[in-house]
């Protein structure tokens, strides 16, 4: 049925349409902000409302009248693309009505221009979901890497922005060159670059496996997988907020539709062993993420650190449902791909409500650096409460959406020891207490990131400034943390939703994942079920009684006083927990992971300074030398440019004899 | 009548764990106190100290937030909800078709976010201190726990704990190595989660060594009293944890769930609590509290015991 | 596993608890309390030995049992204990890489061995031979004792515990090895134990200290 595929291209269409509106009139705040941004909220939503209903058709298809003469534009609408679909929709909704309320001029980029950017940015990830042939898809690829690119530099006028933006671009195009080999190699020998024509060709095992292999390395560069991660901690902060949200929340999950398309689809058929490397780079990146996440010091490479241990984890999973697929537990494979697309969405909102709550904390107090905020849940009450669910659904906790995603993860990995393959089956039960390890990890990280910014005592007078949201930031804020709320009370019919996605790629015949719509009950013989309506319902009701037997049977009465502290009078605000410090066990217990620059005071200094650096082992020990090595083959080619002209003209007749030489 | 008899063992378990779980701490305290050649308060005294908390008028420090103030309750009903959730006295409990043991560390985890938070919400050295001790503790355990969970799910291949005793209960009884070194995992578990020595000392004064009475400083009144009862719910419910896991006879299982079962479970829960509370006892009077980092050392090797018991299960699964 | 003979059942038992006290020499570090562990192990060792004669009805297993109690719970840790107390090592407390880190090694050890023995527990006839992955993973795990460790005493008590995972995994696989072996066994390890003693002295007269560190200075300078 075209109607979905052409729905899907009126909405992007309708995007592009907007940003070329804000383009014509760049300095116009007042059109940007309260027209046009909401407006492209409400086409996110409608992408959305879309994408639900058109997963559950079979695949239709389009071909464009526009591309190269013999290679046109095909368009496909699947039920792996609608989930990513609805994922861009309605996370984007969310974001762009907080956006609305964001951006003023004055920031560097004129507001209609970053208008222009940001929807041409949608556009293209849109694009990207529904591209049908390799040429469709690596334009798209490149529009999103490009107006990213953009977007990430609004503030051009600083250095280490426009740093963080080459190194960004950078890697971004090391992934591009990987994509377009594997699609190089997809195509085995047809010469055909359309999707169709790459699923039905037979590919040689040892192509299959190369295919995947620069699949991983390319689509792993764009996800910010360890160890091509480097980019993602700088670009991300440097963006503005509600940009970083869509970055982290969206465009690292394109990366892994790209991955999820390629090897289930493209491959058709995944051998086992595959899944033993996106496992393992998974795992790593998972534990690296948030173990760095915990000794950061500014709040948006906080958050970003945590999108690499959440990237970390979607590629375990995939590296799961691959050796799942591969040794034929076809119902296990498909729990993991659907414990992958939950965590997938969960992460969209999840993050995007961190990121954008540090938008307003950001714009109330201009500080990004968490040695100098506090206590702004009373100053800024909206912004605290609703970033509060955020940080508590990312830590993994019951009933919110963070639980369901991790719990179906460990769901899959509880069945991994009947792996027939000798080692692979005890070391599968490692990977689970890693993920868990890495889920209680992300609670500190994330205990750091709430209770430093929100709670304590401000640490700095000028936060006693700090206005709360606006309206439309709140209404974004609110939007985002009511879809946390909503995934993580009924996980049900969004598994009907997401099951639609292992049926149609011949993973399974018939759901496998039972229960009714407040209570799910994955492996259907097995007696592990949840049920989160329930346990908020008692929960609630618990709380409550208590509560009223309380006041009933003795008072409920309190005073105000100063705070207790052990009787220590003179307290203030810099003797509480500094982001160092509390990050400070996490950096003596994972001490190898870290490259550490410490400056310590000496008893006689009359201004004890104490400072650390922490910095990324894999930047010194894997970058620098690399960059070295391009820096002197650069120089050893440089030779060349000798600058006289007799020289030039006589690499010109040295090319000219040999070209006669070889010819005659 | 079946429904009947598991809405109402439900309830007697609910009640029961809010009722027994200060006498249980009480017991603990009676049993050091003898081993240690004291004389012993009396057993009733949480209750006492309970009561009188409740009495108090609660004095709130003037920066703290409503979340300081509604913390207690959020960990007082996630100890609740877990206590609804773990077999003490019957197998079929309608309510673990709701959540299974995954689900339950995640509700402890829960709590412990909610403590560490109101905490950190005041704003005092000692606070923050106690949040950061506490957040690194719980962040070790919580794998260790999970892979205790995971080999005792093996044998019943159930994540849900009804089902893991049930299974146990049912079979005949044979000698299990791998349960043996994941029930030693769980008490190294259980004395870290719960801030007994030799990870924290509940009964110290001194505040840099506190890990979880550091994070209680601030609170008064009937927010301590809900604290207090949080904290003895939570060594209660990790007490049951452990008989479910690793000794679950005597309770009544699902295929024979009758008033008679649920009546002579009673008692023998009360015996097994007793023993528990002597062998606690005796762990902590022999055992020194280690320093603050080598409790991760502590954690690490109750990990590699629950998972060395999984890897001897493994193995020794396909036995002639 | 609730249909194996009760027997079986300890055996399986005595195995796992065989392979936690290798694990547990690993983390050790007061040297005394290696030798205790050792002493545990034969003792281990002999009760196996014990209920596989009374399960199999070999009388030779009889012996062998009373060889490994008369050795390896009684004289070799006595022995032990005397050069402890004459050489003055108690503690060996500088280590490789930290506690953790052996632990984790050994965990992948573990993994390794099980991993290795399965296809050749699936080649033995015996109805033990699921302890052979445990053999190997003690062998191994006493060798990573030995490399881990500084204090020559420490690595003697690993190359004996690495004994005791051979003489383990023998006498699951084939239900002990003919008695001549043993006996020939038996007194290597009894010479290798007094020169071994001789050699500890050696060491301390030279470089007053018995850390293994000492010995690297014994290399051609460049």
């Amino acid at each position: 049925m075209p109607d979905a595929t052409l729905s899907c291209l009126t909405l992007l269409g309708a995007w592009a349409v907007i940003g070329l509106v804000g383009l014509a009139r760049p300095g116009d705040v007042r059109l940007v902000a309260r027209f046009l941004f909401p407006l492209g909220a409400f086409v996110g939503a409608a992408l959305a409302l879309v994408a639900l209903v058109g997963a559950a058709e079979p695949p239709s298809q389009l071909v464009l009248p526009l591309g190269l003469p013999d290679l046109p534009f095909h368009v496909r609408v699947d039920a792996l693309a609608c989930v990513f679909l609805f994922l861009l929709g309605s996370a984007s909704a969310g974001v762009s009505l907080f956006a609305a309320g964001y951006f003023r001029s004055g920031e560097g980029t004129p507001p209609g221009l970053l208008c222009l950017q940001y929807h041409l940015f949608l556009a293209s990830m849109g694009l990207v979901l529904l591209a049908d042939d390799a040429y469709l898809f690596m334009l798209a690829w490149e529009t999103m890497a490009l107006s990213s690119y953009f977007l990430v530099t609004t503030q051009h006028r600083l250095p280490e922005i426009r740093r963080a933006g080459f190194l960004y671009l950078l890697i971004a195009h090391v992934g591009a060159i990987a994509i377009l080999l594997c699609f190089g190699v997809l195509q085995g020998g047809s010469w055909q670059f359309t999707f169709d024509a790459m699923r039905s060709a037979q590919l040689e095992p040892k192509s299959a496996a190369l295919a995947f292999l620069l699949a991983l390395i390319g689509f792993g560069a764009k996800a910010g997988l360890v160890p091509l991660h480097v980019w993602l901690p700088e670009a991300h902060p440097a963006a503005p907020s509600p940009v970083s949200a869509l970055m982290s929340g969206v465009m690292l999950k394109t990366a892994l539709y790209g991955l999820l398309r390629v090897t289930f689809d493209l491959l058709g058929h995944p051998v086992w062993s595959w899944g033993l490397a996106p496992l393992a780079l998974g795992l790593f990146s998972a534990l690296y993420g948030v173990v760095f996440a915990a000794a950061q010091t500014d709040m948006k490479r906080l958050l970003a650190w945590s999108s690499i241990e959440n990237v970390g984890i979607l590629f375990t999973g995939v590296g799961l449902a691959i050796v799942f697929a591969g040794v034929g537990m076809q119902p296990l494979a498909s729990l993991a791909l659907v414990a992958v697309l939950y965590h997938a969405v969960n992460h969209a909102f999840m993050k995007s409500l961190l990121f954008v709550g540090t938008g307003s904390v950001l714009h109330a107090t201009h500080e990004r650096n968490l040695g100098k905020l506090g206590g702004l849940i009373r100053r800024m009450p909206w912004v605290a409460w609703l970033t509060l669910v955020g940080a508590l659904a990312i830590a993994g906790l019951p009933p919110l959406n963070g639980f369901v995603s991790e719990w179906l993860l460990l769901q899959a990995f509880l069945s991994a020891y009947q792996v027939p393959k000798p080692f692979v089956g005890m070391l599968l039960p490692l990977g689970a207490a890693l993920v868990a390890l890495a889920a209680a990890l992300a609670g500190y990280v994330m205990v750091k990131f709430y209770g430093v910014i929100f709670l304590g005592q401000p640490r700095e007078p000028s936060l006693e400034n700090a206005r709360d949201a606006d309206t439309l930031e709140r209404v974004g804020l609110s939007w985002l943390a009511a879809g946390c709320v909503v995934l993580g009370l009924l996980p049900r019919p969004f598994i009907a939703f997401l099951e639609l996605v292992p049926m149609q790629l011949g993973l399974i015949e018939s759901r496998t994942i039972g229960g009714s719509w407040w209570r799910v009950v994955p492996v259907m013989e097995r007696q592990a079920a949840y049920a989160p309506v329930v346990f908020l319902f008692v929960a609630a009701l618990v709380i409550a009684l208590t509560v009223l037997v309380v006041r009933r049977f003795y008072h409920a009465r309190a005073r105000r006083a100063a705070p207790w502290d052990c009787g220590f009078a003179r307290l203030d605000a810099r003797m509480q927990d500094t982001a160092e410090g509390f990050g400070q066990p996490i950096r003596h217990i994972f001490q190898p992971f870290f490259a550490m620059r410490r400056e310590l005071p000496s008893p006689f200094d009359a201004a004890p300074r104490y400072h650390v650096t922490v910095g990324d082992r894999i930047w010194t020990l894997a970058y620098l030398p690399i960059a070295d090595l391009v820096q002197r083959a650069a120089r050893a080619v440089a030779w060349l440019q000798q600058g006289r002209i007799a020289t030039y003209l006589l690499y010109s007749f040295v090319t000219l004899l040999l070209m006669l030489g070889l010819v005659l | 009548m079946s429904a009947l008899i598991s809405w109402l063992t439900q309830t007697l378990e609910v009640l029961a764990a809010i009722a027994v779980a200060p006498l249980f701490s009480g017991w603990i305290a009676q049993c050091r106190a003898w081993l240690q050649n004291k004389s012993a308060p009396s057993i009733w005294l949480p209750y006492r100290a309970i009561h009188k908390l409740f009495h108090k008028e609660a004095v709130l420090a003037e920066s703290a937030s409503p979340l300081f103030r509604f913390a207690p309750y959020a960990v007082f009903g996630s100890m609740v909800c877990a206590a609804a959730i773990i077999p003490s006295m019957g197998t079929r409990l309608p309510f673990s078709s709701a959540a299974d043991a995954i689900a339950l560390v995640g509700l402890l985890a829960t709590a412990r976010v909610f403590v560490a938070l109101a905490a950190m919400d005041v704003g005092t050295a000692f606070g923050t201190l106690g949040a950061r001790r506490e957040m690194m503790v719980g962040f070790l355990a919580e794998p260790a726990l999970l892979m205790v969970i995971f080999v005792a799910s093996l044998l019943s291949s159930s994540t849900a704990l009804p089902a893991i005793s049930n299974a146990l209960a049912t079979q005949p009884f044979a000698l299990y190595p791998s349960l043996a070194f994941t029930a030693v995992a769980f008490i190294l578990v259980l004395l870290a989660e719960n801030a007994r020595i030799p990870v924290d000392n509940p009964a110290t004064h001194l505040e840099l060594t506190m890990i979880h009475e550091a994070m209680l400083l601030e609170y008064s009144a009937r927010h301590l009293a809900l604290m207090e009862w949080a904290a003895a719910l939570k060594l209660f419910n990790y007490a049951c944890i452990g008989f479910a896991l690793f000794v679950p006879w005597g309770v009544a299982t699902a295929e024979a769930q009758t008033p008679a079962a649920l009546v002579v479970s009673l008692p023998i829960l009360a015996a097994k609590l007793a023993a528990a509370g002597v062998g606690l006892a005796l762990i902590e009077t022999v055992s020194a509290k280690l320093r603050v980092f080598r409790a991760p050392e502590f954690l690490a090797t109750a990990f590699m015991l629950a998972v060395l018991g999984l890897l001897v299960n493994l193995l020794q699964r396909a036995s002639p | 596993m609730s249909e194996l003979p009760f027997d079986l059942q300890i055996l399986n038992a005595l195995a796992a608890l065989f392979l936690l006290l290798a694990f547990a020499m690993l983390a050790q570090r007061r040297v005394v309390a290696l030798v205790n562990l050792l002493a545990f192990q034969g003792a281990l060792l002999c009760a196996a030995t014990l209920l596989l004669a009374y399960r199999t009805g070999q009388t030779h297993l009889y012996f062998s049992a009373l060889l490994t109690l008369a050795l390896k719970v009684v004289f070799l840790p006595w022995l032990l204990h005397r050069l402890i107390r004459r050489l003055g090592v108690y503690w060996d407390s500088e280590q490789l890489i930290n506690t953790t880190g052996t632990m984790l090694l050994g965990l992948l050890i573990v993994i390794f061995a099980f991993g290795l023995a399965q296809p050749i527990a699936a080649l033995a006839s015996t109805a033990t031979r699921n302890a052979i992955g445990i053999a190997v993973a003690v062998v191994l795990l006493a060798f990573l004792t030995m490399i881990t460790r500084r204090k020559a005493m420490s690595q003697v008590v690993g190359f004996l515990s690495m004994e005791n995972g051979l003489f383990f995994g023998a006498m699951s696989a084939t239900y002990g090895m003919p008695m001549i072996v043993e006996l020939g066994v038996a007194l290597d390890v009894l010479v290798a134990m007094l020169v071994l003693g001789v050699f500890f002295f050696q060491i301390r007269e030279q470089f007053d200290s018995l850390d293994l560190h000492h010995l690297e200075s014994l290399k051609e300078e460049q």
